[in-house]
């Protein structure tokens, strides 16, 4: 007996190992059993055999291009938050007055969440709100541009809470390149151009991908503002609305099942695809060392 | 030297624009909220504060503000308590499945909640729990006590761990050195990552959304049904609930910012690519 958990105490397994029970459970239990069990029911659908409901979503072209609408949505606006935070947080890498304030100011939209942004989009953008009645009286447009309840609104929603996101996670990841790289670089008679482009973005370029899928799953999981800006029965009908609809409108279990399972593995390949890719840029460390 | 100018040039014109797109979007709600009658100019005819007293009685926000604190309250405590042992084997331990367990608690959180919502309301449904206080707290726990865990397990990294060595070494027990040594460490860590926890609750839509009933519906929930079934309510006292909504976000931001670094209420990522 002894012997036993000697032997396994050697591979690292003890009683602390006790402490890691209840998070398990946890998820074991909320988010492990209910997959299963989505599954199992999206697997016994009313009629059409044991994939009807999959076959279903998929023939049905309604509810088939909403992957689709989906990914037009969330590709661009995710790519747009984080090409755009790169020269920002790139100028912005230093010390300067006012950066801890500006960083506050942009965390903003993030607690906000997408709700009061929709709401606030709406009065802004509306046909009548300030954005449209500065474009009248500058004279650059004669009519209201339409703004709100279709694609344009529901992309801006995402730009408002998604770009900060990005910002401060590239802020970070930048700010843990050693300076004394570029330094290294500039002295060595590299420019401006030379020294982002083959010191500094290499080192980034693994962050970026961490920071793309992280905004590509909010982006992804569009649901409140798809509804209250976008054109949730047509444009911006995404798979999430899709997916609400069939369980909670039409109470059909196993076709609600079906779809959120159909967008979390559309979910997990995109990522897939950009983790894939990050697996073959550099990742090690980026700081100077002495050597 | 003159591209580095234009550079600066540039991306300060891209700070503004978004900066006066943000300003506008909460400013346009914030000045709707005290207006009487606004449709086609630039300012409401007459500033009022009538609409927040509407709002107060129209949607019962005392009630709604008493679940989302003991939403919050909960869901901050439960996963505080249940992550942090858990991130303190993470973080020490070298054992078998190590990976595969990290794994398993960073998938809640790279999942769109919507995916695991319907399911889990589903099965809370099936149990009972949905629709009561209970479904709520359990739903909001799911991407919470994974984010803990993520958030403290580098926390707890970078404790030295001669400190714990030292204290076994002078006899004390596995629970002396939770209470007295590792505790007090740990208290600014665990400060943070309870105040993240309550700003993501409060901001959580989806979940909450799908497994609240009506009386166990948390602020931002409330918000969603008032605008979505907009026509029926005035839309200044839709937007004098948006305004308390905020200002609660604000008041939390405020007490978050003072314990943790803007770029930890984003995510904080641990490159785990040794």
């Amino acid at each position: 007996m002894v012997a036993l958990s000697h032997r396994l105490a050697d591979r690292g397994i003890d009683r602390h190992l006790f402490l890691l029970v209840p998070a398990t459970l946890f998820v074991a239990a909320l988010f492990i059993y209910p997959f299963c069990y989505g599954l199992g029911l999206s697997l016994q659908p009313a009629q059409g055999g044991t994939f009807g409901a999959y076959r279903e979503f998929f023939t049905d072209a309604y509810q088939r291009d909403t992957i689709m609408t989906t990914l037009k949505i969330a590709l661009p606006a995710a790519l747009l938050n984080v090409v755009a935070s790169v020269p920002i947080a790139y100028k912005m890498r230093g010390r300067f007055r006012g950066k801890r304030l500006l960083t506050t100011v942009l965390v903003v939209p993030i607690t906000l969440g997408t709700v009061l942004t929709a709401e606030g989009l709406l009065n802004f953008l509306g046909p009548t709100g300030w954005f449209n009645r500065t474009l009248l009286a500058a004279g650059i447009v004669d009519t209201p541009l339409t703004l709100t309840h279709n694609y344009t609104g529901v992309f801006l929603s995402l730009v408002i809470t998604g770009f900060p996101f990005a910002f401060l996670l590239v802020l970070s990841y930048l700010s843990g390149i050693d300076p004394s790289l570029e330094r290294a670089g500039a002295t060595l008679g590299a420019g401006w151009a030379q020294r982002f482009f083959r010191i500094t973005l290499p080192l980034l370029a693994p962050g970026l991908a961490t920071t793309f899928c992280l905004t590509f799953v909010l982006a992804f999981s569009v649901f409140p503002s798809a509804i209250l800006v976008g054109d949730p029965s047509g444009s911006t009908r995404v798979i999430s609305i899709a997916a609400y609809e069939a369980a909670y409108v039409r109470y059909d279990y196993a076709a609600g099942s079906a779809a959120a399972l159909i967008m979390g593995v559309v979910e997990l390949i995109v990522i897939a695809v950009v983790l894939g890719l990050r697996s073959l840029l550099y990742t090690g460390t980026t700081s100077g060392g002495k050597g | 030297m003159t591209r580095p100018r234009l550079g600066t040039w540039f991306i300060g014109t891209a700070i503004t624009i978004f900066f006066i797109g943000l300003a506008g979007v909460v400013g346009s709600v914030v000045v709707n909220s005290f207006g009487t009658r606004w449709f086609d100019t630039w300012l409401p005819e007459g500033f009022t504060p009538d609409w927040y007293g509407q709002a107060w009685d129209e949607f019962t926000l005392l009630p709604v503000l008493g679940v989302t604190l003991t939403v919050c309250l909960l869901v901050a405590v439960i996963s505080v308590l249940v992550g942090v042992p858990a991130s303190y084997v993470l973080a020490r331990r070298a054992f078998p499945g190590r990976r595969a367990l990290y794994l398993l608690f960073l998938l809640p959180i790279l999942m769109p909640p919507i995916t695991y919502g319907i399911p889990l309301a589903t099965v809370l449904y099936k149990y009972g729990l949905a629709g009561h206080l209970s479904g709520v707290v359990l739903a909001n726990l799911v991407p919470s006590i994974p984010f803990v865990i993520l958030t403290m397990t580098p926390f707890i990294e970078q404790i030295d761990p001669a400190v714990e060595r030292a204290a076994r070494m002078c006899g004390a027990r596995t629970v002396q050195i939770f209470t007295k040594i590792l505790a007090p460490l740990l208290i600014p860590g665990i400060l943070a990552a309870t105040i993240l926890v309550v700003v993501r609750t409060v901001g959580m839509f989806e979940l909450t959304f799908l497994t609240a009933g009506p009386d166990s519906q948390t602020l931002v929930v409330a918000l969603f049904y008032s605008m979505s079934a907009a026509g029926i309510r005035a839309q200044q006292s839709v937007d004098a609930m948006a305004v308390i909504y905020t200002a609660m976000m604000l008041v939390l931001l405020v007490v978050a910012l003072r314990f943790v670094n803007p770029t930890q209420l984003v995510a904080r990522v641990k490159d785990d690519s040794e």
